[in-house]
């Protein structure tokens, strides 16, 4: 391509349109304002967000819901450092984003101009790289570089701080010159410990623990082989869910502090534990002192750095799971373990009695039920976007995710505010897709603003609120460990339904699992909908391993409302 | 005690990225040195890190994560000389001044500045050798001392990485594959 003279602004916007970028989230401002006024003439989608977080969520959710890298775009000072949260989040969960900020002219830099803020310092710990940008002709390269980083190896944010004179300047744009430094990105994976083929083949109780890196890594198909060809019972990390499919025989289900029960027992009494793409994360392991003591442990991620950091492994293999595994796949012998997963099956019971569809209604509305109903109506075929707490939870247990990507939570952080935002982003990337929002009503109310950019947007997203009046999760921990001191946990809300209406979105009410089915039916044939569920407001989940405890000493259900049984 | 040699480019915040990981990961640097190599644009730490072996191989697979970070090597365990430099300003007058002066000399260090009142001593060693020299001199009064911390090069044919070359992924596939994982 010959070489043309643009400014830094478009080249920003030539750039991401040659890395295949065809919306952006974002919020304009002084520093940023050359880059929005030539925005207008390249081929990109802005979603006018109404607060700068929502926009980094949206990016997000449009990451995770895609694979593709996802967009934000924001102002200096405020407009940067309300990016942080979504940043931390995307950081924490390994989601490819990129971040790009104006910045203060460079002669302002370090002069506490207005709007100044050091977002690159700010923003150091919490990202996998940045960029302070000073010049025109350093733009390209570093969007290719940031494109490049945050998508390569474990995915994560990248934020690019471009001053205002470099939005401004002018220079010849050469793309092919500004090809990233992609060697940067190869770097040495040791792998450690003894063969792992030899383990697999050994174990007579092995379990296999599935991670986001399944899913990262495309090796849906090889995991399954594995599991299928090798008989191995697997066990999901929360954001693992997906990456095998929930109705498959094999598959036990969500791990760790709310997993069911005979999920956390089989991986007790594990003796052999195979991690696939997930980090050993203190919600999965409880008290690593006591954690699947008689298991040898192989552990295949892309990060090194995740080895050995948490738990002991007798085989730490780096690289991306699809090919490591497939390397195992042909290695396999014929294993014997009907006993093991005869033995897992008597620890789950008798699953009719635990299906809450079959337990008759008592009047109450159940999150539970909420959910369970919602993946019965949607055949399973949402994707669905959770806030943090209860509901959250309540998700993972009840509705069976048999896609990939087809759950948007954000696991490492746990930011409340995330669903409503991060929904939005997850329909842009997945326009044809039925999303719905999972939210509780203390997190809606963090981000609800959002609602105003589904509705100037026009976006089809439906949305759950899951309406206890309390922070639900942290009343839990009041109602277990503080002696029911509800020390602000309890919390008011707007009429949700008038407050939908006020916003433009058809909106309705729920109070019984009568009305439920109805209102969900007629809700799925609106263009966006908000359904306020007014749930049994202290309910808990159930089982719970309290922070630090042993995996298998769970809290259990006290009295049959639900899955009794088995949890 | 780990010792690395960490090759990184020389960019602004390059230090402040290197610094920042190892308090976020809680990892107390005993030392850090940094200074131009012979190649441009590549600047070499090195760095003494107080950690067990399990910690030092995440110090090390963590620093491989920072983007300007070319290689890190640790060599704690092989040979290599080792060396820290020091300016220890002295109180010395009368008899003293002569004791300073012979002190100096048993320990191959130079007196580079002189004043009525005190002597500055320029010493390079080992910081076992500076540390000893620093116990003798204490009775004379130190009245300032720089020191610059460690710095460490392997002996034999290692070298800094060249300008365009960064350490390859070393396939774990093969490494899988050969059964020596
Ligand atoms: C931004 C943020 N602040 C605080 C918390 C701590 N926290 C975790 S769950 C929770 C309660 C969530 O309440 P709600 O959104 O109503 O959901 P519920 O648990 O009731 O389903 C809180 C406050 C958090 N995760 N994120
Ligand atoms: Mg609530």
């Amino acid at each position: 391509m010959s070489a043309k003279t643009l400014t830094g602004a478009q080249i920003l916007w030539e750039s991401l349109v040659r890395e295949g970028v065809t919306v952006v989230f974002g919020y304009p401002g002084g520093a940023i304002l050359p880059s929005y006024d030539a925005m207008l003439d390249y081929p990109i989608r802005h979603v006018l967000v109404r607060h700068e977080q929502g926009a980094t969520h949206m990016a997000d959710g449009y990451a995770r819901a895609t694979g593709k890298v996802g967009v934000a775009i924001a102002t200096s000072g405020p407009g940067a450092t309300n990016m942080v949260t979504g940043i931390a989040t995307a950081m924490m969960d390994s989601s490819p984003i990129v971040c790009i900020t104006g910045q203060v002219g460079s002669a302002l830099i370090g002069s506490d101009a207005f709007q100044e803020t050091d977002i690159t310092g700010i923003t150091l710990p919490i990202t996998k790289h940045n960029f302070l940008v000073t010049h025109a002709d350093e733009i390209a390269h570093a969007i290719r570089e940031a494109f490049a980083i945050a998508a390569s190896g474990r995915p994560g944010p990248v934020l690019v701080d471009i001053t205002k004179d470099a939005q401004l300047g002018t220079c010849t744009f050469d793309w092919e010159a500004a090809a990233p430094d992609l060697t940067a990105l190869a770097r040495p994976g040791h792998s450690s410990g003894v063969d792992p083929v030899p383990l697999i083949n050994a174990a007579q109780r092995p379990v296999i623990l599935a991670g986001r890196g399944v899913m990262l890594s495309g090796a849906e198909r090889e995991v399954l082989e594995l599991a299928e060809k090798a008989r191995i019972p697997v066990a999901m990390t929360l954001l693992g869910i997906g990456g095998v499919p929930a109705t498959h025989p094999l598959n036990l289900g969500m791990m760790g502090m709310h997993g069911e029960a005979w999920v956390n027992h089989a991986i007790q009494e594990s003796d052999l534990l195979i991690a696939l793409g997930m980090r050993f994360d203190d919600r999965v392991t409880g008290n690593l002192k006591t954690y699947a003591p008689n298991a040898k442990k192989i552990h295949v991620d892309i990060d090194p750095a995740e080895f050995n950091k948490n738990v002991t492994v007798d085989a730490a293999i780096s690289g991306n799971v699809k090919d490591v595994v497939r390397t195992w796949l042909a290695q396999l012998t014929d294993p014997k373990r009907e006993a093991w997963l005869d033995h897992i099956h008597e620890l789950k019971g008798d699953s009719a009695v635990r299906d809450i569809q079959n337990l008759p209604d008592d009047g109450h509305l159940y999150a539970a039920h909420v959910i369970n109903d919602i993946w019965h109506i949607t055949e399973g075929k949402a994707i669905v976007v959770t806030d943090v707490g209860q509901h959250q939870m309540w998700e993972a247990q009840y509705y069976r995710h048999d896609q990939p990507r087809t759950l948007v939570t954000s696991g490492g952080l746990g930011t409340m505010g995330f669903a409503l935002p991060a929904a939005i982003g997850a329909k842009m990337g997945r326009p044809d897709a039925e999303v719905w929002v999972v939210v509780g009503d203390g997190g809606f109310q963090m981000t609800l603003c959002e609602l105003a950019t589904l509705v100037q947007e026009e976006l089809d997203v439906k949305i759950a609120v899951i309406n206890n009046g309390y922070l639900g999760m942290v009343r839990q921990w009041q109602e277990f460990f503080y002696q029911r001191r509800y020390a602000a946990t309890p919390i008011s809300a707007p009429d949700f339904q008038k407050l939908g209406d006020a916003y433009g979105v058809w909106s309705a009410t729920v109070t019984t699992r009568g009305e439920l089915a109805g209102i969900v039916e007629k809700a799925r044939k609106q263009r966006g909908a908000l359904i306020d569920f007014r749930v049994e407001q202290e309910d808990s989940v159930y089982p719970m391993v309290p922070a630090g405890a042993d995996l298998h000493k769970m809290i259990r259900r006290p009295s049959p409302i639900a899955e009794t049984a088995a949890d | 005690m780990h010792t690395y040699a960490v090759y990184v480019d020389n960019k602004p915040g390059v230090l402040n990225r290197v610094a920042s990981l190892f308090r976020r990961r809680g990892f107390n640097i005993e030392s850090l040195t940094v200074g131009h190599t012979e190649t441009d644009g590549i600047s070499r730490m090195t760095i003494v890190v107080d950690t067990d072996e399990r910690g030092a191989r995440l110090v090390e697979a963590n620093l491989y994560k920072l983007m300007p970070v070319r290689r890190v090597d640790n060599i704690t365990r092989r040979p290599a000389i080792s060396r820290d430099l020091a300016m220890i300003k002295v109180a010395a007058i009368g008899d003293g001044r002569t004791q300073v002066m012979q002190l100096a000399d048993v320990y191959r260090a130079r007196i580079v500045d002189v004043s009525p009142e005190t002597l500055v001593i320029e010493a390079t060693g080992t910081e076992e050798k500076i540390d000893s020299l620093v116990e003798m001199l204490r009775p004379y009064k130190i009245v300032e001392m720089v020191r610059t911390g460690r710095v460490v090069m392997a002996r034999g044919s290692s070298m800094t990485p060249a300008k365009t070359d960064r350490q390859k992924r070393t396939g774990a596939l093969e490494d899988a594959a050969a059964g020596s994982v």
